[in-house]
């Protein structure tokens, strides 16, 4: 088989005022036809920069330094932009991380894909109909009704399509994608991976694939290569890269992710540290600075890119040792926080929720209101957390909204401590304030950026404990920082000195500034990378433990969810479809949507080849809510006509377990039998 | 776009309602009476009562507003208190008409030069051609609309004798006189305007260039010319019609120096002089006018907003 693609030695520069610094440095991996190559790293690792190298395209204050990318017996790095504008778009394609963004605001759909076919010198008419029918061929109903529309106005996972689709119009010999389902809900990215799988196969094209997300490389790649600091660190065959990984910084990543266990007090295995910055690259292995096996020969040496086998390359001066298993790498396993258990009683009880928006103004037209809650009732018990996963759209951020009084509820009742909680903000006290926290999702966005971080939790200390006295407040700052495991001199720093994981560490620290019962978080993880999702999952699961707060954890993240909440609710559309504890709902009877949303979870270690239940389509708008059950318009389990008309009963599975179905427990049992979640 | 296009009127009337409001409770505050005014100096006393109560000056004054008001909007202008007494609707209505082919003739020159400075300052950000661009610009705007004009009549209108000193209304349907009477004033409002459309364009240009779909864009392998002229001009000057639409307010009602340097009968001249001899309903019905025309580019701007930005069309 010969390579589609090679690259051999490629480092790349960039100027910055200090003068050039290295983004990557010496990096070699080709690929054949036919095959997915995965290219899996942190934010910062400089995938995303690798990936356009190899298009030839570069940022305009970078230059390749040395090396080679060979593609259809030319080397890219020599070739002018317009020699390159041959290749782009007929020969080498993108699809890119977030399609809403890649896609021009105000050229109609099918006009964008059509005129990459006419640059290829189709004429209008046969380029137009091509379009249409690229829309077809990634499953868009309707295409030619899509094709005359604006980006704003298709779902995400309609969008995304979109732009492979784009990509796809001159069957490209390479396909290169840019992270292409991160913003996506997990049952719209499988059915998006179903998709490129299916299309690469079937052309023949050499795919390169940049991602984050472990489970997703290992279902989808056929070969991974790990880069760190603009270097890889290793290059394997998927099965025999996370099976038998051979670089610490790999078996880090597998060890890290956030998984479902039954026991409740294991914690997360960690990489420490963070990634070395660009302009201060260490002289030996870029990883030397949080491996665990470091060695002072790993702080000074570079080690080489060495071959195991045909196929397989590790960078590390240990490989050999962890191969013959003399090394055996000890993650950061720290005891287990000690008394985890939730305790009796209740910290908030929310009765029959509602919440709807009705939108449009004075002059503005009014549209259908959009019912974002739908009577959602929840008990919390102390020292727990509850679990709440859902789709976009579903309302597991409305709830959060309507719990603190960002939004306020229509009606409904809210107990903190048993003390009836006001809906309405400007009616609750400060000590009702104090009590309930909220960390949320993007650090970047919720710190302000021209305060230290001293200040705000200082501030923030002061705001809601005003007669704390002065001498006091800056130690409890610092014990504030000490149980985030920030050490004292991030004090004085901004956020902008911060990594990401840092500052949502000072988010969490903010919320617990004051001693709260219950802290909300929505999707505190989401914007983090895998090895620092660990970090603060486990700093959640400690802070629990040590200072007996609750937890409202609201993610789309299933196995995140698992991993903190002792109970999980379910929600679609505004309602909630199951209640258990993690375990029930993580097995089998499940709700069919809960099932989808389980099958929908890639994860290292998946058996590829297992029956996957896929659902169609995007969820309905919450605005017209199906009659019946919400979830019939989707369920692959869909028993008739009682689903589209009656509402469906809440249905016993035991030890407190809530199915809201059609269907029977002991058929849900028995179907649900043979498929493995 | 029916109900957004209704939308965008029916806002419009309400502004013109509350302006016509201020417009006729500032006239009221001007010092002096206009009875007076109109019978000079030396008229006697009861002739000045019986004039005020001929022009209703003894009413209150929401009842004055109203009926101004209802002869305005029917149409009936009435008369200037100075100028010998003439209708004002005519006379308003040549100055419109003065004004607006002014008007024209700037927003022409104007508009698309400064579009093309604008987009080349945004291309070579930072590089030669952007400083050149932001220099010249900048330092044009800064010289007053008068020593602008003077040096255009000095050096185009004495040593070419191209143009005449003074400019009066061209002849209808006469485009080389059109050209030659208006060329140096709407050349003077161009240098005021182009450095606000160039700096729009300009940074219109830079803010798009930076999003995803110019790289998406690139690696489409279309030529650089599509991408500049498909891709990033139909968003990058979308902010700059605003800009034009405000400044062809300005064209209309504010080129009072302009006109008066080149000594040519626009609205901004009358409205100076009915300011001067306190002749209210000649002020009024100048001010209402240019107002209005203010509001309509208003809503021209923003209904060609919406048509090239589908993102607004919908709502």
């Amino acid at each position: 088989m010969t390579n589609a693609v090679d690259v051999r030695g490629l480092t790349l520069e960039y100027r910055l005022q200090t003068g050039w610094v290295t983004a990557l440095e010496d990096v070699s991996l080709s690929i054949t036809a036919g095959q997915i190559h995965g290219l899996v790293g942190e934010s910062g690792s400089g995938k995303t920069t690798l990936a356009l190298a190899i298009m030839g395209y570069l940022p305009a204050n970078a230059r390749i330094a040395a090396g080679e990318i060979l593609f259809g017996g030319h080397d890219l790095t020599k070739r002018t932009v317009d020699q390159l504008r041959e290749l782009w778009g007929s020969e080498i394609s993108l699809v890119p991380q977030d399609a809403l963004a890649a896609l021009n605001p105000s050229i109609r759909i099918g006009e964008q894909i059509s005129e990459v076919a006419r640059r290829q010198g189709k004429p209008r008419a046969e380029a137009d109909a091509l379009a249409v029918s690229m829309l077809t061929q990634v499953r868009i109903a309707d295409a030619e009704d899509v094709a005359r529309r604006y980006p704003h106005q298709l779902s995400g996972g309609m969008q995304q399509r979109v732009v492979i689709a784009m990509a796809l119009v001159s069957r490209p010999r390479l396909l290169v994608l840019d992270e292409p389902t991160t913003s996506l809900d997990v049952t719209t990215q499988a059915a998006i991976l179903d998709l490129v799988r299916d299309l690469i196969r079937a052309n023949d094209t050499a795919a390169l694939y940049v991602s984050h997300d472990l489970g997703l490389v290992s279902q989808l790649c056929d070969q991974v290569t790990v880069v760190y600091g603009g270097e890889v660190m290793a290059s394997a065959p998927t099965r025999a890269l996370f099976q038998r990984p051979l670089h610490p910084y790999t078996i880090g990543l597998i060890a890290s992710r956030p998984r479902f266990t039954m026991d409740s007090e294991t914690r997360l295995p960690t990489i420490d540290g963070v990634a070395p910055s660009l302009a201060e690259r260490p002289r030996g292995c870029v990883f030397a600075g949080r491996c665990a096996a470091a060695l002072d020969r790993c702080h000074a040496e570079k080690p080489p890119l060495e071959t195991v086998e045909p196929g397989r390359t590790v960078k590390c001066h240990r490989w050999s040792e962890i191969a013959a298993g003399t090394l055996v790498l000890r993650q950061s396993h720290e005891s287990a926080a000690v008394g985890g258990e939730p305790l009796p009683g209740h910290v908030l009880k929310a009765n029959d929720l509602v919440k709807t928006f009705s939108q449009g103004g004075l002059l503005a037209r009014r549209s259908a209101p959009v019912h974002a809650l739908n009577e959602v009732s929840l008990n919390i018990r102390r020292r727990s957390t509850l679990g709440v996963v859902g789709e976009s759209g579903s309302g597991k951020t409305t709830l959060a909204r309507c719990i603190v009084a960002l939004e306020t509820a229509d009606s409904g009742t809210l107990e903190l401590l048993s003390i009836p909680l006001s809906l309405n903000l400007k009616q609750r006290d400060r000590s009702t304030l104090r009590s309930l926290q909220m960390i949320f999702q993007n650090p970047n966005d919720s710190l302000n950026p021209y305060h230290t971080v001293g200040h705000i939790l200082t501030r923030t200390i002061q705001r809601l404990d005003p007669s704390a006295p002065r001498p006091d407040i800056q130690s409890r700052m610092l014990r504030l920082l000490e149980a985030v495991r920030l050490s004292p001199e991030y004090a004085s720093r901004f956020p902008n000195e911060l990594s990401g994981g840092e500052r949502q560490r000072v988010g969490i620290a903010r919320a617990f500034a004051a001693d709260p019962a219950l802290v909300i978080a929505d999707e505190p993880t989401s914007a983090l990378d895998v090895s620092v999702q660990s970090v603060v999952l486990n700093l959640l699961k400690d802070l629990r433990a040590s200072k007996g707060v609750s937890y409202l954890f609201i993610s789309h993240d299933l196995r995140a969810v698992a991993y903190l909440a002792d109970w999980i609710i379910v929600m679609y559309l505004g309602q909630i479809i199951e209640v258990g504890n993690a375990a029930q709902v993580y097995l089998a009877p499940s709700h069919p949507y809960t099932e989808a949303l389980l099958s929908a979870l890639a994860d290292v270690g998946d058996d590829v080849a297992q029956e996957l239940i896929r659902l169609e389509g995007d969820p309905p708008s919450a605005s017209h809510i199906p009659r019946g059950c919400p979830f019939h318009t989707r369920c692959p389990r869909r028993l008739g006509e009682i689903c589209e008309t009656v509402e469906p009963p809440w249905r016993d599975a035991g030890d407190d377990h809530f199915i809201r179905c059609h269907i029977p427990i002991d058929d849900l049992i028995r179907i649900q039998k043979d498929v493995p979640s | 776009m029916i109900v957004f296009l209704a939308r965008r009127i029916s806002l419009l009337l309400v502004t013109l309602f509350i302006t016509s409001a201020i417009i006729f409770a500032l006239t009221q505050v001007l010092p002096g009476d206009p009875a007076r005014l109109i019978l000079g100096r030396d008229a006697r006393p009861e002739a000045i009562e019986q004039l005020r109560q001929e022009l209703g000056l003894n009413d209150p004054v929401p009842m004055q507003y109203l009926r101004w008001l209802g002869r305005f909007v029917s149409g009936d202008w009435g008369l200037a208190y100075t100028s010998g007494q003439a209708p004002i609707q005519p006379l308003v209505t040549e100055r419109l008409t003065n004004s607006l082919q002014l008007a024209a003739l700037a927003l022409l020159f104007s508009v698309p030069l400064s579009i093309l400075l604008g987009v080349i300052a945004g291309l070579q950000e930072n590089r030669l051609p952007d400083s050149l661009i932001s220099v010249v610009t900048l330092s044009v705007v800064g010289l007053p609309e008068f020593v602008t004009g003077l040096i255009l009549i000095n050096v185009f209108a004495l040593n070419f004798d191209l143009f005449p000193t003074a400019s009066s209304p061209p002849a209808p349907g006469d485009p080389v006189d059109f050209l030659r009477q208006l060329t140096l004033p709407a050349l003077t409002a161009t240098f005021v305007l182009m450095a606000y459309i160039v700096r729009m364009t300009r940074a219109g240009v830079i803010e798009e260039l930076k999003r995803p779909y110019v790289r998406t864009a690139i690696l489409k392998g279309l030529p650089y010319r599509a991408v500049v002229v498909k891709h990033v001009l139909r968003n990058a000057l979308l902010p700059t019609i605003t800009v034009v639409a405000l400044s062809f307010g300005w064209l209309v009602g504010g080129l009072i120096v302009i006109e008066n340097v080149f000594n040519y009968p626009g609205l901004g001249r009358l409205m100076t002089t009915a300011v001067e001899r306190k002749d209210l309903p000649l002020l009024q019905a100048s001010v209402m006018i240019v107002v209005f025309m203010f509001a309509l580019a208003n809503v021209i701007a923003d209904v060609l907003y919406a048509l090239l930005n589908p993102r607004v069309r919908l709502e």
